[in-house]
């Protein structure tokens, strides 16, 4: 069983994400900032982080920069998960590690079409 | 509610344009679909369309209930695996036996949106050491004209650049305008969009080597989707390749077609 870190300060969008991933069989984790979450990969490394941007006490990239820096930092695939849906920001996400980027508002599709994407999920045809 | 003569219409009307097959107890989506429509064209009911389409007074009306029935949702790179073998596997076989100068072409028959010709076309951009100068040229075509216009500007909301497309490839492609997304000239002119009903006749696109006719046949009944196969074979190059959507197949409709090497296309039959 994969295990999606979701990191995001707001409980409905945690809580959506969740609804979702496990639906897929994915275990959940949830952090509701960047430092949380930090705190939460030291102790066991997921396998796929669902990321928002703007948080308080550390930002998405904050986290994204420090968790690369970590000894098996580069091993879980790292999605952006965030209203800003500019041509900057999402250059600056990749530039920083990211792996994949979701716009939102996002539904089921998008949200299995990125973890396919990113390898997480195997593609079904339909 | 639709009458049951009104709804016999429909069906009938619908198979004779489109081929589209509309099992019995399709009435929600016939409703759901047509409702737009009816708006559009300020007619009241389910039988008074009817009544107009009999008629034929209303020009434009039975396109836009063909329209209406025969869209779907599309996205990009649709269920990925045809377009691994594309790169991975058809077209570095095909460019073995074309010679450079040589023009390759592939045909979309159900392009609806854009959606397929464009992750073609992307392909082809991040492919383009394989092509070795070779020209390619992609033909879209689908039975309305509203997605082909549609198709033609390449321009998707948020929701649809995100189904199917990699990220890289939205930075590398598109261009951001408004909430909107365009994709870029460069890609738009990869693709020569036309209007085809698969009903009817296609001789005149001249001979292709690899054709993309994906969730289409599924709508039709068995004598439609052989006829339409046969004629595919008509126009596909003898050593060409025949991609179908991943709930298609050939079997029990062709003898023209075998599987290919892998899952998820056919190649023509070699001759006895």
């Amino acid at each position: 069983m994969k295990t999606v870190l979701v990191v995001d300060d707001s409980g409905v969008v945690r809580k959506v994400a969740r609804r979702m991933l496990e639906g897929w069989l994915f275990r959940v984790e949830e952090a509701e900032n960047g430092e949380s979450a930090l705190a939460r990969c030291d102790l066991a490394m997921p396998d796929g982080i669902l990321l928002d941007w703007n948080m308080p006490v550390m930002t998405g990239p904050e986290f994204l920069a420090q968790l690369r820096r970590r000894a098996d930092g580069a091993r879980p695939k790292v999605v952006f998960c965030t209203t800003l849906n500019d041509v900057h920001h999402i250059s600056q996400a990749l530039a920083a590690g990211a792996d994949e980027y979701i716009m939102k508002p996002f539904d089921e599709d998008i949200l299995r079409e990125k973890l396919v994407e990113v390898g997480l999920l195997d593609d079904i045809e339909q | 509610m639709i009458a049951a003569s009104d709804y016999e219409f429909l069906r009938r009307f619908l198979k004779t344009r489109s081929g589209l097959v509309l099992s019995d107890d399709k009435q929600y989506l016939l409703e759901s679909r047509l409702d737009p429509v009816m708006q559009k064209a300020g007619i009241a009911d389910m039988a008074r369309l009817v009544l107009a389409l009999r008629d034929g007074f209303k020009p434009g009306l039975a396109d836009a209930v063909v329209d209406a029935m025969t869209t779907n949702e599309s996205l990009f790179f649709r269920d990925k695996n045809p377009f691994e073998l594309l790169s991975s596997l058809v077209l570095p076989e095909l460019l073995q036996r074309r010679a450079p100068g040589q023009t390759v072409r592939i045909w979309c028959a159900a392009a609806s949106t854009g959606q397929e010709p464009y992750s073609i076309a992307m392909l082809l951009r991040e492919n383009e050491r394989l092509l070795g100068g070779r020209r390619v040229e992609i033909v879209a075509t689908d039975i309305s004209s509203e997605v082909l216009a549609r198709a033609e500007e390449g321009i998707y909301n948020q929701f649809e650049v995100q189904r199917g497309l990699p990220v890289n490839y939205l930075l590398r492609y598109f261009a951001k305008t408004g909430d909107m997304w365009q994709i870029s000239q460069e890609i738009r002119s990869m693709v020569r969009f036309s209007r085809l009903n698969l009903l009817q006749p296609f001789n005149h696109l001249g001979t292709f080597d690899i054709v993309f006719c994906r969730n289409v046949l599924i709508y039709f009944d068995a004598p439609t989707k052989s006829d339409v196969l046969a004629r595919i074979s008509g126009v596909l190059a003898k050593d060409g390749y025949l991609f179908l959507g991943g709930a298609e197949t050939v079997l029990g409709l062709s003898l023209d077609f075998v599987a290919g090497s892998k899952r998820g296309y056919y190649v023509r039959k070699p001759a006895a």
